[in-house]
């Protein structure tokens, strides 16, 4: 069984179509890129699967289970699916170390202490121990986003969302970042990124979808992709895109 | 000391000077005019009399504790109120259709109708039903009528605050598992108070002299304390001198409110 697996799904903004029938397999702990231009979906796809957006048509299945069903209720869901955003998106009145505990604190049964601990432990796990009780705007660009992800883990997910989480960063902070998401990689994380990052792509990832149009145009292993493209748009696009 | 500090130190002398010109010039205008008008000299004698200023300055105080006391205890029921309202028009449940009704006829009511008229109908028009004391007082009927006014705005402008707050807060913290409510509560709210607090200062500047209005129906606060003098003494100078009370209050609120709002306007950028 997948561990997540998208069937035919459509979403569509007034008549703008943005996913139009994505096909999509994830197995458990695979690291699934998803490469293509600006307004290709790759966003709203990321969106979709973690239930923020409702999709029109198709099926979104976490474990076999059918998380897009009309109705369903999306907590349960998106505490098993975190998502990191573009712009951090860390909540300004908060600490990093509040930030990180305030989802646990209210969904889970852990108890106040052993939470404290947890959440210490993660920090530190992400070398981010000394900045834990910074305000979001006492950290750098790399040192957010690395928060963010930390948010998101503190949640215990099952699969990681990652929505080009590199891509407002300055150039000499991107590193710091992607090594995180290696970090993750080897410790098993099931993970989906849209993401510019070609070589990161390249190195990091087992399966790579390149999206036009809302579609999955090709996909397949980094060589596959980036070596022995099929199709035309591909390598237009990787062309453009490696310059 | 570069060109650049040079050349901008003699600009800030040069603007200091103009600035110092112009405003002395005004200033020996107004002197030497206005008192150049024909009735000057009465004005003087009725508004700006000193003996009936220190007799009625103390009084005036004395006065303006009951104006401090309205506005003590319908301050934090404004808040409280107007947070109600503001979120009573965004409830999402169809159960809450109701409340979210209830909510958007309350702001229009209650911003469409002058204080003036709603402190008449409310302190005039309860206290008429009868009521046995205390609750025939028009301290509680008068302040409601505050209330009521003021929360119908304090409402709209946490609505504007909580607008304010960029939906990827609401994405992120939905993304986490929180439910809307926390999302609310947690996340959405405590930015929007945030962002909101210069403009409900100056909400409480201007209740603070709306108290005022509450005299026509009856509480002695300053402005018809001030009022009672005037007749006594047949001069206005107690009305100045009520002013004067009012500025000592509203000016260092207001400076602060202004000085939140620039220091508001410096994060955001």
């Amino acid at each position: 069984m997948q561990k997540l697996e998208l069937h035919n799904v459509i979403k569509r903004f007034g008549n703008n179509t943005v996913c139009n029938g994505i096909n999509l397999n994830v197995e458990q702990g695979q690291m699934v890129c998803l490469i293509g231009a600006s307004g290709a979906g790759k966003s709203t796809l990321l969106r979709c699967i973690n239930l923020l957006e409702p999709i029109e048509d198709g099926e979104i299945f976490l474990d076999g289970k059918d998380i897009s069903l009309p109705g369903l209720n999306p907590q349960s869901v998106r505490s098993k699916i975190g998502m990191v955003f573009q712009s951090f998106n860390l909540f300004p009145h908060m600490t990093a170390f509040e930030n990180a505990i305030l989802a646990p604190k209210r969904t889970s049964g852990i108890s106040k202490s052993q939470l404290n601990f947890e959440i210490e432990m993660l920090f530190e796990r992400f070398d981010l121990a000394e900045r834990m009780h910074n305000y979001p705007d006492q950290l750098s660009g790399g040192q957010q986003q690395r928060v963010a992800i930390v948010r998101a883990l503190a949640m215990k997910p099952e699969v990681m969302l990652f929505d080009e989480i590199t891509s407002a960063l300055d150039p000499q902070l991107v590193g710091e970042v992607l090594d995180v998401l290696l970090q993750l990689k080897n410790q098993g994380m099931t993970m989906v990124l849209a993401t510019h990052e070609m070589q990161f792509a390249q190195q990091a990832a087992d399966k790579i979808c390149f999206l036009k149009d809302g579609k999955i145009v090709e996909e397949g292993s980094a060589t596959e992709i980036f070596n022995r493209p099929k199709k035309a748009a591909t390598k237009a696009f990787l062309t453009r895109a490696l310059k | 000391m570069t060109r650049r500090e040079h050349y901008e130190q003699q600009q800030r002398r040069k603007s200091l000077i103009i600035a110092a010109i112009s405003t002395i010039f005004v200033v020996v205008a107004v002197i030497i005019f206005v008192p150049m008008t024909p009735g000057w000299e009465k004005v003087q004698k009725s508004f700006f009399n000193a003996t009936v200023l220190a007799k009625t300055f103390p009084k005036l105080l004395d006065a303006f504790k009951v104006n401090i006391m309205i506005f003590a205890w319908s301050a934090p029921a404004i808040a409280v109120l107007g947070l109600m309202i503001a979120l009573a028009r965004d409830a999402k449940a169809p159960a809450l259709f109701p409340l979210r009704i209830f909510g958007a006829a309350f702001t229009d009511i209650f911003r469409g109708v002058p204080v003036i008229l709603t402190v008449y109908l409310i302190g005039f028009g309860i206290p008429g039903l009868g009521l046995p004391r205390p609750w025939n007082s028009p301290f509680i009927w008068g302040s409601l009528a505050l209330i009521l006014t003021y929360s119908a705005y304090v409402a709209e402008i946490f609505r504007a605050g909580i607008d304010s707050v960029h939906p990827s807060q609401r994405s992120a913290a939905l993304s986490l598992g929180l439910s809307e409510r926390q999302v609310m509560r947690d996340v959405i709210l405590p930015q929007a108070v945030r962002n909101v607090v210069p403009s409900q200062m100056n909400m409480l500047i201007a209740l603070q002299k709306d108290v005022s209005l509450l005299s026509f129906i009856g509480p002695v606060e300053i402005f018809r304390q001030a009022g009672v003098y005037k007749s006594l003494f047949a001069n206005f100078t107690p009305y100045v001198g009520a002013a004067i009370i009012f500025l000592i209050v509203t000016i260092p609120a207001t400076r602060y409110a202004d000085y939140l709002m620039a220091r508001q306007m410096r994060e955001r950028r």
